[in-house]
């Protein structure tokens, strides 16, 4: 197993005196998809707001690389490497696919344009609408677009909270397959799912949560075989 | 048609200048709004304020430094007023800092009421602007000609500002989503700052242009225009600069019309009356959004 790039240990996010993260641990390995999954209000999205700087954790740590970022600032979590593409997709509306894009950018002094060919060679369909306002494309062109809009500050991690949320399962095996390529392509991953089916088929390695500590683990396939797994998560 | 145009010439040019004037203040309600969906009520004040400060430099300093003086001193007290009373209330409701706004523009009032001793205080002939000039056989000030074309460069500049810079496109991404804006790592303070400098720094043109036609400043000179401003923000659509930029000519155009009617005491009356029709009619106003908030 390669090195951890990102290493959570004892994380405790609270929301006003609820406690909806009760200090989990869990590793995301350099080049690997990690997911976490479980229902509704286990703290999945708590996590990754918590590690993107959203939210301050109540407790414990996050290492990148070794550093320190629980507590610091979004900006400065973008620029060290870790981007979050949000639940709901939250692409800006009224900006133009390709100012969403440089958008997300928005850090980087240097030259994007090629960074923008290499989203548009990842979603054709992008390219064809760059100049549409992003407001107008569809769930699943918008989901692309807030995936391809995440790449954009070429982060060391990416972090997606349930990407095939409301998308019709035709887009959302499309969804799945660019997740997929862009980890071929070398980036980490961090993917939160309801979609436990498709999660564990496409992770690496995978977690289950419940109402905020982590109950399980495993690969992704051990976990698609267990029982327990099976019963509450995949409705087999 | 033409001969109520020739009778009414002055006023429609004095109309046209005037609402320019309000254009640069109402400039700053909306950017603000657009952005933090706060009505800045301080606003007019610190047109006002940029007024005595103009006084106060002319009587010791020559008008080159004076001018940059009161640019700079308003930006900054723009920009002071947000960190101050607005920043700490991010997270709280809406309710709480348009309070505090209504704090700072009686704060701001009543410290301007102690340094002029609640006189007014006479305002200085900015050369070049004051001079006289006429126009189609209306005599008028210069300012009246510069007004609506300075405004005019002032728009375009800011709307290139918003639509072709970075800092334009992260001030429409922040007033959409704080956010998501945040996950992008744009720091939403500094956008809401500049968008407050911008504010502040048309205020203070607007009010080097306006208070040039008037004898003096009073503390109480900043709060007739900027409810006009903001009128003519609400009726253009509030949240949008083109609407508030032609809201403020309609406004001051109008106003002025009722005046050489000889219904001067009728003018505010109109503007007013406008505003409470809109609310009724149309509340999102000419370029208002368009869509709802999604829930």
């Amino acid at each position: 197993m390669s090195e951890a790039i990102l290493k959570i240990r004892d994380l405790k996010v609270n929301y006003g005196g609820i406690e909806a993260v009760k200090g989990i641990s869990f590793d995301v390995p350099a080049g690997e998809i990690v997911t976490l999954i479980g229902a509704n209000g286990a703290g999945k999205s708590s996590t990754l707001r918590a590690i993107s700087g959203i939210v301050k954790p109540a407790g414990g740590s996050i290492e990148l690389l070794g550093e320190h970022i629980e507590g610091k600032n979004p900006t400065d979590i973008v620029k060290m490497g870790i981007t979050l593409v949000p639940e709901g997709r939250k692409i800006f509306p009224d900006l133009s696919v390709k100012e969403n894009l440089r958008v997300g950018a928005y850090l980087r002094k240097d030259n994007i344009e090629d960074d923008i060919n290499w989203v548009y060679d990842l979603f054709p369909r992008l390219k064809e609408r760059s100049w549409q306002a992003g407001g107008t494309l569809s769930g699943g062109e918008q989901q692309m677009l807030a995936v391809g809009r995440a790449l954009m500050s070429r982060p060391k991690v990416i972090m997606m909270d349930e990407p095939s949320l409301g998308l019709a399962p035709i887009v959302v095996r499309g969804i799945f397959d660019i997740i997929r390529e862009i980890n071929r392509q070398g980036m980490t991953i961090l993917l939160i799912e309801q979609n436990a089916n498709m999660a564990l088929k496409t992770a690496h390695k995978g977690y289950v949560m419940e109402t905020g500590s982590i109950t399980m683990s495993g690969t992704g396939l051990e976990l698609l075989a267990d029982e327990s797994v099976k019963a509450a998560y995949l409705g087999t | 048609m033409s001969e109520f145009f020739a009778a009414n010439l002055p006023y429609i040019l004095s109309g046209i200048s005037v609402g320019g004037q309000y254009a640069l203040i109402a400039i700053g309600y909306t950017m603000v709004y657009g952005i933090l969906r706060l009505i800045n009520f301080a606003h007019g004040d610190v047109f006002m304020v940029a007024g005595l400060v103009m006084i106060y430099m002319t009587a010791s300093l020559p008008m080159y430094i004076s001018i940059p003086i009161v640019l700079v001193a308003t930006v900054v007290l723009g920009f002071i007023i947000e960190r101050v009373a607005y920043k700490p209330l991010r997270s709280s409701p809406r309710m709480s800092v348009m309070i505090s706004a209504i704090g700072v523009s009686y704060l701001l009032q009543n410290c301007a009421l102690y340094f002029t001793g609640g006189l007014p205080q006479p305002y200085p002939a900015i050369p070049f602007l004051s001079d006289s000039i006429t126009v189609f056989g209306a005599t008028t000030k210069m300012v009246t000609v510069i007004t609506p074309v300075l405004t005019f460069i002032l728009v375009v500049a800011l709307v290139l500002l918003i639509n072709h810079t970075k800092i334009g496109m992260a001030m429409r991404a922040v007033s959409k989503d704080f956010e998501t804006s945040q996950l992008m790592g744009i720091k939403i303070n500094s956008v809401i700052s500049a968008t407050f400098i911008i504010g502040s720094a048309l205020a203070a043109i607007g009010s080097l242009l306006y208070f040039t036609n008037y004898a003096s400043v009073n503390p109480m000179s900043g709060s007739l225009p900027g409810l006009r401003a903001f009128v003519a923000a609400v009726f253009g659509g509030i949240g949008s600069i083109p609407g508030a930029v032609i809201g403020a000519f309609i406004i001051g155009i109008c106003e002025n019309i009722i005046k050489g009617a000889g219904w001067t005491a009728f003018s505010d009356a109109f503007t007013f009356v406008l505003l409470i029709v809109i609310l009724m009619v149309k509340p999102t106003g000419i370029f208002g959004e368009k869509a709802t908030d999604k829930v």
